[in-house]
């Protein structure tokens, strides 16, 4: 039924889920190009925003005994700052302002997406692609400047049997390349995949404008459904944003520390 | 062709939109464009202002704390040591004053000694004298017995027309009185 009461008039149920993920210019209607101002342009900038305002405004009092938003950015700030040293180590720290960076950013634009009518920039797999390649690219470089040829080490399991160690290490290479794949699709996916079932339901919801008889069941059951999406989906950006910077972590740990 | 129906409108909703707008390629070079200066920018802001920031507020917090603790460490080794001498200086005066307790009683009982062997000195001195009276007095009584005697035998004597010369009485009266 979904499907098909796409752009019907007689069903009066529009379903647009996807169109919330558009690109659009903000001002006139040219072709976007690399460098028109759209939506996207828009929703990353008032990221920017939310970060400076908690961060750097939040945290302006510097008291010994912090205000509440001197809290929160402390509690950011911690949170994220022991995550990269329990996970990489003490060498790790260094790039905590790159794992901070790309958490922050994350994290704001999830919960930016939750507005309604906002646009998630998270949801594209441009710039998800685009951060985990960077992690990618990143920890590699890293890896064999810090360690030589000693970073392949990375694919040998020395602990393993010696018969199973190639076969391993096929597997290892592998998985290592499929990394920045599964890394920016989780967060896109999730993100997409949450947004465009609220919408789903939220097209539900005046059906009981259109036929009292079933919309009467129908109409608070989609606004219940949404209501327990949005739930979700706040968990969702919050873990979302937390899974990216851990494993973030977890890719430094192995550049830097790459015999297991 | 994408780029066309960016421009077409949403409110047509036309099949070619109908698609995931994440594999709409035209838009990819905006969107990394756009993101690539986000985080230059959010980079910036965090490591030249936000993080050196919060970083050294914590620190400070943390040096206030180990400082306070090691401050009441410190006070609480005082107040031990303190409470230890108060103990001791307790312990000490309770010692002294046992001592000076003993020492007393010694005193006062050596003082008593003294002063019951004087008592006794001056006691067992009247009781000599006493008896030493007493001797006389008995003496005295038992000369003036004899003397009595004498002039009651001599009176009686005389009274039963006997005359008695002082001699015999004074023998007789001497024998009886013996007896």
């Amino acid at each position: 039924m979904a499907t098909e009461t796409h752009g019907e008039a007689e069903a009066g149920l529009v379903f647009h889920p996807m169109d919330q993920f558009q690109v659009t210019p903000l001002f006139g209607a040219g072709p976007v190009e690399w460098f028109t101002i759209t939506n996207a342009t828009l929703w990353m900038g008032l990221s920017i925003l939310v970060i400076f305002v908690i961060l750097v405004l939040g945290a302006r009092g510097r008291a010994l005994v912090p205000t509440r938003s001197q809290s929160i950015a402390e509690l950011a700030y911690g949170f994220i700052y022991k995550m990269v040293e329990d996970v990489t180590g003490k060498d790790g720290v260094a790039y905590f302002p790159y794992i901070m960076t790309l958490f922050m950013f994350i994290v704001v634009a999830n919960f930016l997406g939750l507005l309604p009518m906002a646009f998630t920039t998270t949801s594209h797999i441009a710039v998800t692609a685009v951060m985990a390649m960077a992690v990618f690219l990143a920890v590699t470089v890293l890896g064999f400047v810090k360690n030589g040829f000693g970073f392949l080490s990375v694919f040998w399991i020395s602990s393993a049997p010696l018969v199973l160690r190639p076969i391993l290490a096929l597997i290892e290479v592998i998985s290592y390349f499929v990394r920045p794949v599964s890394h920016s699709i989780r967060l896109a996916g999730n993100m997409m995949a949450g947004h465009a079932v609220i919408k789903v339901f939220a097209a539900f919801a005046p059906l009981v404008l259109i036929s009292t008889g079933i919309g009467l069941v129908v109409t608070p059951l989609s606004i219940l459904a949404i209501t327990a999406m949005y739930a979700l989906e706040v968990l969702v950006s919050f873990i979302q944003a937390y899974v990216f910077a851990i494993l973030t972590c977890v890719y430094l740990r192995d550049a830097l520390h790459p015999h297991h | 062709m994408a780029t066309q129906t960016t421009d077409a409108g949403q409110a047509a909703g036309g099949a070619a939109k109908v698609g995931m707008p994440q594999l709409d390629f035209s838009t990819f070079s905006n969107q990394i464009f756009w993101l690539v200066i986000t985080l230059l920018v959010i980079y910036f802001i965090l490591s030249r202002i936000a993080l050196p920031r919060i970083g050294g507020a914590l620190a400070d917090r943390a040096g206030t704390i180990t400082n306070d603790l090691a401050e009441a460490e410190d006070l609480k080794s005082q107040a031990l040591a303190a409470e230890e001498a108060y103990e001791k200086s307790l312990a000490d005066a309770r010692a002294e004053a046992q001592n000076i307790n003993v020492l007393m009683r010694a005193e006062i009982q050596g003082q008593l000694d003294e002063e019951l062997a004087k008592a006794d000195a001056k006691i067992s001195g009247r009781t000599k004298e006493a008896a030493a009276e007493l001797a006389e007095i008995r003496n005295a009584a038992k000369a003036n017995v004899k003397i009595v005697a004498k002039a009651v035998a001599k009176e009686i004597v005389a009274a039963l027309g006997g005359k008695a010369d002082a001699k015999t009485v004074t023998a007789a009266v001497t024998e009886r009185m013996k007896g």
